[in-house]
């Protein structure tokens, strides 16, 4: 990241003149704010319930990976569900069952995300809008049964204690500090590449599509095969925290395929700040915090958290990170 | 100036669940011109200008391009072709700078659009060649800015430059001049006239004088059909359109 923030600063001084911001400051800041993220995640276990911030980071991961949907391409798909539960499911089966070590679980988890993500694209790209997100919810739906009905998603039971194993034959993960370390890294490895996508030539393209589509088509881009990668590739983020998810909790259940599962990712989303890099994970955060806390009282969790949101959306619809950056000078 | 067809409609005709927009539309583009369409509200000149670009898909008749027929093909397929358009409200891409935006439309020949993985510095090597497409129409002490906080005329401008960023063949531009201040007309008229050096321009407008002195063809349009089509010295006598424009078309004659 570091490498990157340096070539685009010697590409700057000839622009810095005639501008009045410089087009890598919010590099420089995103480096920043991800070093000091990084640091506080990696004293959070001697602070926090190890589990609970790896449940954070699980959620927030699958967050990052659905705003890199609607943030940067534009599309709402309220049918996320199936690619975390789905890879929950996969990986959960994969470790326990055919006694694969933990890497190959994921990396089945990731690929099993992909490709529902690739059938949910190449069905639903071509809709626009509130059309898009219905295909994608009757479809992760469809998931969702099969997850109750099929044999080896264990229906109502769900898959139940899933060895956690040893990772690359090196790490012990049923030490909560290895685990929480392990989660942790398939974080940033998760958000780096998000991060990557969303600054790639790539990534150009998408927030040309999201920006004005017409106008993209018309430039020669092919948008529908820009959106399904975007998609896939955010069904893959999202199976990669479902996986991780089965693994610290060494369950993979109906929960995780839900379709209440695709609207608390659109909750944290919206609340951390769609379209910026970090809202996803304080909306993550502040969502998962929240549902621990209150599950301690007597208060209904769904209606506090409703409040809330109602409230946000009112107040600042820009979410948390992204009303903050609106107010910082020279944000984007 | 070579006397070629560049750009072909045939009888093109499209009907809106039986409301009939534009009807047996026969166009010739002569390579190298600037063509104009007009015609007043409801004339069918987006619809035709959205059938020859493929955003619309004609009821009937045929469009060629450079002798091929096109009427099947996909939009952002007769772009790489060389055919590109503007739209009738600005487009931009308005949460990008206009280095960006500039930008967007020379990265595809690079070949990296679908690589994710990919710095985003690579496309550095682009920036000079988009800061001098910007420098072209003037927008350079805005190279950095988003697109959003330019003020209307400018962001035309940005669009212009965004098109000849493809270095098209044939550049279709829908009411390059609409809701422009007077100011700005004159810098776009010439800026228009500049680019069609080397290039055939069809423009759609709603005004015979704005196209007056800038279109070697005009077509004029009424109720999706052709009215009439020739030199403006032509058309702009012609009692027909003179009485199709009333007012304007006397105004026209005095400009």
């Amino acid at each position: 990241m570091t490498a990157a923030s340096q070539t685009t600063n010697q590409a700057a001084p000839k622009t810095a003149t005639v501008a009045l911001r410089g087009p890598d400051a919010g590099t420089a800041r995103t480096a920043l704010l991800f070093a000091v993220g990084l640091a506080v995640a990696g004293a959070a276990p001697f602070a926090l319930y190890p589990v609970f911030v790896m449940k954070v980071l699980c959620f927030a991961l699958f967050a990052c990976a659905f705003n890199l949907l609607i943030g940067f391409a534009g599309l709402l798909s309220f049918g996320h569900a199936a690619f975390f539960g789905g890879a929950a499911y996969v990986t959960a089966h994969s470790v326990k069952v055919w006694g694969l070590p933990p890497e190959a679980g994921l990396l089945l988890g990731v690929l099993a995300g992909a490709f529902l993500g690739l059938i949910f694209g190449v069905i639903a790209i071509r809709r626009q809008g509130i059309y898009f997100a219905m295909i994608t919810l009757a479809l992760s739906q469809m998931v969702f049964f099969m997850a109750l009905q099929m044999k080896f998603t264990g229906g109502e039971d769900g898959i139940q204690g899933v060895p956690r194993g040893v990772l690359f034959g090196i790490f012990d993960l049923t030490q909560p500090l290895t685990m929480y370390y392990a989660v942790l890294a398939i974080f940033v490895v998760g958000f780096a590449l998000i991060w990557r996508t969303v600054h790639s030539p790539f990534g150009q393209v998408l927030k040309a599509i999201r920006e004005n589509e017409p106008r993209a088509i018309s430039l020669g881009y092919r948008t529908d095969r820009y959106k399904l990668v975007a998609f896939v590739l955010s069904a893959s983020l999202a199976g990669l925290a479902g996986g991780t998810k089965a693994l610290v909790f060494q369950l993979a259940s109906l929960t995780d395929v839900q379709w209440q599962m695709s609207g608390e990712v659109v909750l944290m989303t919206l609340l951390g700040g769609m379209g910026t890099l970090f809202g996803p994970v304080v909306g993550a955060g502040l969502v998962v915090t929240l549902e621990s806390y209150l599950a301690a009282t007597s208060l209904p969790v769904p209606v506090v958290i409703g409040a809330i949101f109602v409230v946000c959306v009112l107040l600042f619809r820009r979410g948390i990170v992204g009303e903050i950056l609106a107010r910082l000078p020279g944000a984007r | 100036m070579t006397d070629d067809i560049i750009l072909e409609a045939r009888g093109l005709t499209k009907e809106f669940k039986g409301f009939v927009a534009v009807k047996e539309v026969n166009l010739q583009v002569r390579r190298g011109t600037i063509h104009a369409l007009i015609g007043p509200n409801g004339a069918g000149k987006s619809t035709v200008f959205n059938l020859l670009t493929k955003f619309l898909t004609p009821t009937r008749g045929q469009i060629l391009y450079k002798g091929k027929d096109i009427t099947r093909a996909k939009p952002a397929d007769i772009a790489l072709m060389g055919l590109v358009r503007s739209f009738q409200i600005s487009a931009v891409f308005p949460h990008l700078s206009v280095l960006e935006n500039v930008r967007v439309a020379l990265q595809r020949p690079l070949g990296t659009s679908f690589h994710f993985w990919k710095s985003e510095s690579t496309l550095h090597e682009l920036h000079q060649r988009a800061l001098e497409l910007i420098e072209d129409v003037n927008l350079t002490p805005w190279a950095y800015h988003l697109a959003a906080e330019l003020p209307y005329g400018r962001k035309r401008a940005l669009e212009i430059a965004t098109t000849l960023a493809l270095d098209p063949e044939v550049m279709l531009l829908d009411e390059p001049l609409a809701g422009m201040g007077h100011e700005d007309i004159e810098g776009t008229a010439a800026l228009i006239k500049r680019v069609a050096a080397s290039r055939t321009v069809l423009m759609v407008e709603h005004n015979l004088s704005v196209v007056a002195h800038l279109s070697d063809t005009i077509t004029v349009l009424r109720r999706g059909e052709i009215l009439a089509e020739g030199p403006y010295d032509v058309v702009s006598r012609n009692a027909q359109v003179m009485e199709a424009y009333m007012g304007t078309g006397g105004g026209a004659g005095h400009a």
